[in-house]
């Protein structure tokens, strides 16, 4: 009782505090989302799916799965049915919350009636599969890679009291009402549960002390609740519902992000994501504990975490409450304190030199990591010309860059000077098409940028539209080769179909081990500050095993980054998509 | 004489090789020297002339064959299993030979780094960049027709020094090569400006510093400190090349008509075979580890079992040739110990 | 003052009794790497913001470990931290990070 009123107050101004802290255009857009009644059902969909299933753990690792949605789906059901029970035979009680938890005690009912026994049914249905839930929790603390994790979170102390109450919760219950059995009714499980325990306990005093017992754990776990990773519980729902409404993190603490940390249930499914994690110095950088330090204000250690972060967004894909932590963590660089300011005031004066284009034709931007990577603008422009398409190259000489590694960087206000500068030369360039073949690059002209009327694409996605246009023919080669899901395309931009649709037609296409939203960063990422190359490498190498696992005679990539990571420390030949469609286009220069 | 009774085999017909089974064959054992490709000789045999003093590599092939008489060499041969018994080596060979052999010399030489590897090149993208192999090959069947270059650059240390290309070290041969080659290109075509991009010249040798004077002094090659960045095509095929004049702390740009990347040493990468089946351990270089590094250097941790040559790292021809003879030394004393 | 027509400039020779190299040891504490430059040029020769800027890693470094830090900080200043320095760098630097951490450290005057 106590520890349910603590929980509800609490949770009440934990929820005052993140609307508040919510900038004022996100405050709109999240009261507007509670009448939006498209989104409600969105809401609900997703809080059935997510909280109480747990469909995203569902389809990555059933078994875990299974545990996880054991425990809630079968607790909310026992709630649930609690309930209804209570309204049946006492429907004047229903109003107090604590009496349906502990019906059983206080009504002597009888399983006699079909309507009794369906319910002591169902009521012991859910205890044994939130039971069954618990003892694959206990086994996964031992045993964790049965479940398919071959990491977990270490726990800290409130974290671990609260578990050990999680875990006696519901034996301990299955021990109530099996002794009261006898006097309220039970049914396939608490009923020979009764019978075995009354061959040798004879009285009836065990009875109350156990449901103290029972009644102290939880009302334990619900005070512990907000201090612990459970907090999650009640976290999770309210962060869909923001979610929907179309809030983003803004900040590294507080509003949205306050929700996103709070919603983290230290599951550790994050640590065995990480790419850094092939050394075992790195895991103390894994999101679970970014998120913990965060949520407990240590600073030191955020800022360590946050720099460390390769931002591939894996952690952020398996997430199964789908935790922004790349949001978060990006948000923290952010805020780091810096002396010297960049300042691009000379770029005023840099001459543009973009031959002037026609409505409706392409400007290619190949991006300073392509101009390392001549192999690919050779490609790309070559693939343009044998198609008859009229394009201009922008940085032919070199440009300006993008902006996105400054804003990798924390310096998103820097950076708009940068996109201000390129916006400038891409409209008055006259193109239709902004082509870029570098998904950085790609990324910020999405998200960043604000190019009305022009159409911004990735070359995986440009030539698709060509080949579906039938401009660019291509020939079945046998080659077998791997794809490799590049973060910022992939994760980052949601490409995974587009580049393999065009590679299944010009060879054989074989996938690595894990891939599209689980594929492994090439380690070259600039989304890590502090990362050393001698660390890079080990993820270099863990990522080509990975791509190589059903042996390739090529891995073919669509991002200079990756190219140039991978091409070091390859035995397996390593080729950029451009070069492989324009080895097996059929179209000849006209 | 005793000696005869035992076999030894040289694993790589490159100059290393040749000369080992040279010095063991004169001190009186029986020796079988196995070479993989089609010819004896190595990379020694692609090259043109050498540096210091530009003596042609042909006769120099042909002098050490000549002194090889008695050695069994077999070339197109490889060695398909080795088998330990005792102090005793049971060799398989792919032509269908079984040698027993008292000690086994290793001499597999090294690998050039593909070039292609350095994207930002553009080595196998664009026609007017190739290898300082490219050229001496050129050097020995005639420049392309029609290939006036008038901007000639070379960049050194290409695949060394590198640790984005997995190579730390100095490829020690690369700084005289392509002085060697410079003045050579320049003396074909003397109205090119030839200029060597460089990070630091390494004109260790004797000799050396007197070849790069003459360069100087002699050919005018110019010789820019600086690491060649990028290299990106122009639409007549010329290339433009982006380095930074260390020295005037500037950045450079210049277009060039033909640019030679100075390819360095590493591993052999076709002795992985060998390296397995043996179990020998390597540096962190990929190259063999010897006993150590001062007074054992061509002995390997295990007993019978020695080093020639570049195997061990990048060595120029006399160092190599050196080295053999001290190998074949050092297989002599632990041959005579046996007894 | 009076004006002689001519003013002394400060000298432009290194005096590292001088300067003190305490900013440039905090610095190789943060990034480690920042003491490991050969000073081969190839971050300056690739750098995308040299093309309209001073912005010269390989000096920056250089005038840091020698004590000059104004003229550093000023090109570190244009730098668009594009990462391609990073990527041709042949003894691996960090490059990013250590103009990130050039930023924290140092203070322009």
């Amino acid at each position: 009782m106590i520890g349910m009123t603590f929980l509800l107050i609490y949770l009440f101004i934990g929820l005052v505090r993140v609307i508040i802290h919510l900038p004022k255009e996100d405050k709109k857009k999240f009261f507007l989302s509670l009448i939006n009644p498209r989104l409600i059902l969105k809401n609900v969909k997703d809080i059935i799916f997510d909280v109480l299933l747990h469909v995203k753990i569902w389809k990555r690792k059933p078994l875990l799965g299974y545990m996880h949605s054991s425990i809630a789906f079968g607790w909310f059901m026992l709630i649930v049915l609690g309930h209804i029970e209570t309204w049946f035979y006492v429907p004047d009680r229903t109003s107090t919350l604590y009496y349906p938890v502990f019906f059983r005690f206080f009504v002597m009912e009888t399983n006699h009636t079909l309507k009794g026994s369906f319910f002591f049914f169902l009521m012991d249905f859910f205890l044994l599969v939130v039971l069954s839930g618990v003892f694959l929790a206990m086994f996964k603390r031992i045993r964790s890679t049965f479940l398919g994790m071959r990491r977990t979170t270490k726990n800290s102390w409130p974290d671990r009291v609260a578990m050990y109450c999680l875990w006696a919760i519901f034996p301990v219950r299955l021990l109530a009402e099996s002794f009261t059995a006898s006097i309220s009714g039970g049914s396939f499980l608490t009923r020979p549960m009764y019978l075995l325990f009354s061959n040798f306990l004879s009285d009836t005093y065990h009875i109350v002390p156990t449901w103290w017992v029972y009644s102290s754990i939880l009302g334990l776990f619900f005070l512990l609740l907000p201090f612990t990773r459970y907090m999650h519980i009640p976290t999770e729902a309210f962060l869909i519902i923001l979610r929907n409404a179309g809030i983003k993190v803004t900040s590294p603490r507080k509003g949205y992000s306050e929700a996103e940390i709070y919603s983290c249930s230290n599951c550790g499914m994050c640590i065995d994501a990480c790419p850094m994690m092939v050394q075992k110095k790195n895991l103390k950088y894994a999101t679970v504990y970014y998120n913990r330090f965060l949520r407990r204000r240590k600073w030191d250690k955020c800022n360590e975490i946050a720099d460390k972060c390769l931002m591939c967004g894996k952690c952020v894909a398996v997430c199964p409450v789908g935790v922004d932590s790349c949001g978060l963590k990006l948000t923290y660089r952010n805020i780091e304190p810096v002396n010297i300011r960049h300042d691009y005031s000379y770029l005023g004066q840099a001459e543009a030199g973009v031959p002037e284009l026609h409505d409706g034709d392409v400007l290619y931007y190949a991006g300073c990591m392509t101009q390392l990577t001549p192999v690919i603008s050779s490609a790309v422009t070559s693939v343009l010309e044998r198609c008859g398409i009229s394009y201009g190259f922008m940085d032919k000489d070199g440009g300006i860059c993008c902006g996105r590694p400054m804003i990798l960087a924390g310096r998103s206000d820097e950076a708009r000077a940068l996109i201000a500068r390129n916006t400038e030369i891409i409209k008055s360039s006259g193109a239709g098409t902004l082509l870029l073949s570098c998904p950085i690059c790609y990324k910020v002209f999405k998200e960043n940028y604000n190019l009305p009327g022009i159409r911004v694409v990735h070359y995986t996605q440009y030539f698709n539209s060509l080949a579906k246009s039938g401009r660019l023919r291509l020939n079945k080669s046998s080659v077998r080769a791997v794809y490799h899901d590049p973060c910022e395309l992939g994760r980052g931009c949601n490409i995974y179909e587009e580049p393999r649709v065009l590679l299944r037609q010009v060879g054989e296409l074989v996938e690595a081990r894990q891939n599209r939203d689980e594929s492994i960063c090439c380690g070259g990422s600039l989304g890590s500050l502090t990362l050393s190359y001698e660390d890079r490498k080990s993820i270099t190498d863990k990522s080509l095993e990975n791509l190589t696992y059903d042996s390739p005679e090529k891995i073919i990539t669509a991002c200079p980054l990756c190219l140039k990571t991978f091409a070091s420390r390859s035995n397996v030949k390593v080729e950029d998509f451009a070069v492989t469609i324009l080895n097996n286009m059929t179209n000849t220069l006209k | 004489m005793e000696n005869l009774k035992k076999n030894i085999i040289i694993i790589g017909g490159g100059p290393g090789g040749m000369e080992a089974a040279s010095c063991l064959n004169t001190i009186g054992y029986t020796v079988f020297l196995v070479e993989k490709g089609p010819v004896l000789g190595g990379h020694l045999a692609k090259w043109d002339r050498l540096f210091p003093e530009g003596n042609e590599a042909a006769p120099l092939i042909e002098k050490m064959r000549s002194r090889m008489e008695g050695v069994k060499w077999f070339v197109n041969t490889e060695v398909l299993s080795v088998n330990r018994l005792g102090s005793k080596y049971t060799v398989i060979l792919s032509n269908g030979l079984t040698i027993n052999a008292d000690a086994l010399l290793i001499a597999t030489g090294f690998s050039l780094f593909p070039a292609e590897k350095k994207e930002e090149y553009g080595y196998g993208i664009y026609d007017r960049v190739i290898t300082s192999a490219d050229l001496e090959r050129m050097f020995r069947e005639g420049m392309p027709e029609g290939l006036v270059p008038k901007k000639i650059g070379f960049v050194h240390c290409v695949g060394s020094r590198d640790e984005k290309a997995g190579n730390r070290y100095c490829s020690k041969v690369c700084c005289a090569t392509s002085v060697k080659q410079a003045c050579e290109i320049k003396a074909m075509f003397p109205d090119a400006d030839v200029f060597c991009f460089y990070m630091d010249l390494r004109m260790f040798g004797r000799g050396y510093e007197d070849m790069y004077l003459e360069a100087q002094k002699d050919y005018g090659v110019f010789f820019v400190r600086g690491r060649v960045s990028e290299v990106a095509e122009k639409k007549d095929g010329r290339l433009l090349v982006k380095a930074e004049d260390t020295l005037a702390g500037k950045p450079l740009r210049i277009t060039l008509d033909l640019l030679v990347l100075l390819s360095g040493m590493v591993r052999n990468t076709s002795a992985s075979a060998i390296t397995k089946m043996l179990s020998l351990s390597v540096r962190e270089d990929g190259f063999f580890k010897t006993s150590d590094m001062i007074y054992n250097d061509q002995r390997s941790a295990q007993d019978g079992i020695f080093y020639a040559g570049a195997c061990t790292g990048p060595k120029t021809l006399p160092e190599t040739l050196a080295d053999a003879r001290a190998a074949a030394l050092e297989a002599d004393f632990y041959l005579r110990q046996d007894d | 003052m009076i004006d002689f027509g001519y003013t002394v400039s400060p000298s432009s020779a290194i005096e590292i009794d001088d300067a003190g190299l305490a900013s440039f040891r905090q610095l190789c504490r943060i990034e480690p790497d920042a003491i490991k430059c050969i000073s081969c040029g190839s971050c300056a020769a690739s750098c995308t913001a040299a093309g309209f800027s001073i912005m010269n890693l390989r000096k920056t470094i250089l005038l840091l470990s020698r004590g000059k830090d104004r003229e550093a900080i000023d090109m570190v200043a244009t730098c668009m931290l594009c990462g391609k320095c990073y990527i041709v760098c042949p003894r691996g630097i960090n490059t990013r990070h250590l103009i990130l951490s050039i930023c924290k450290t140092y203070r322009k005057e």
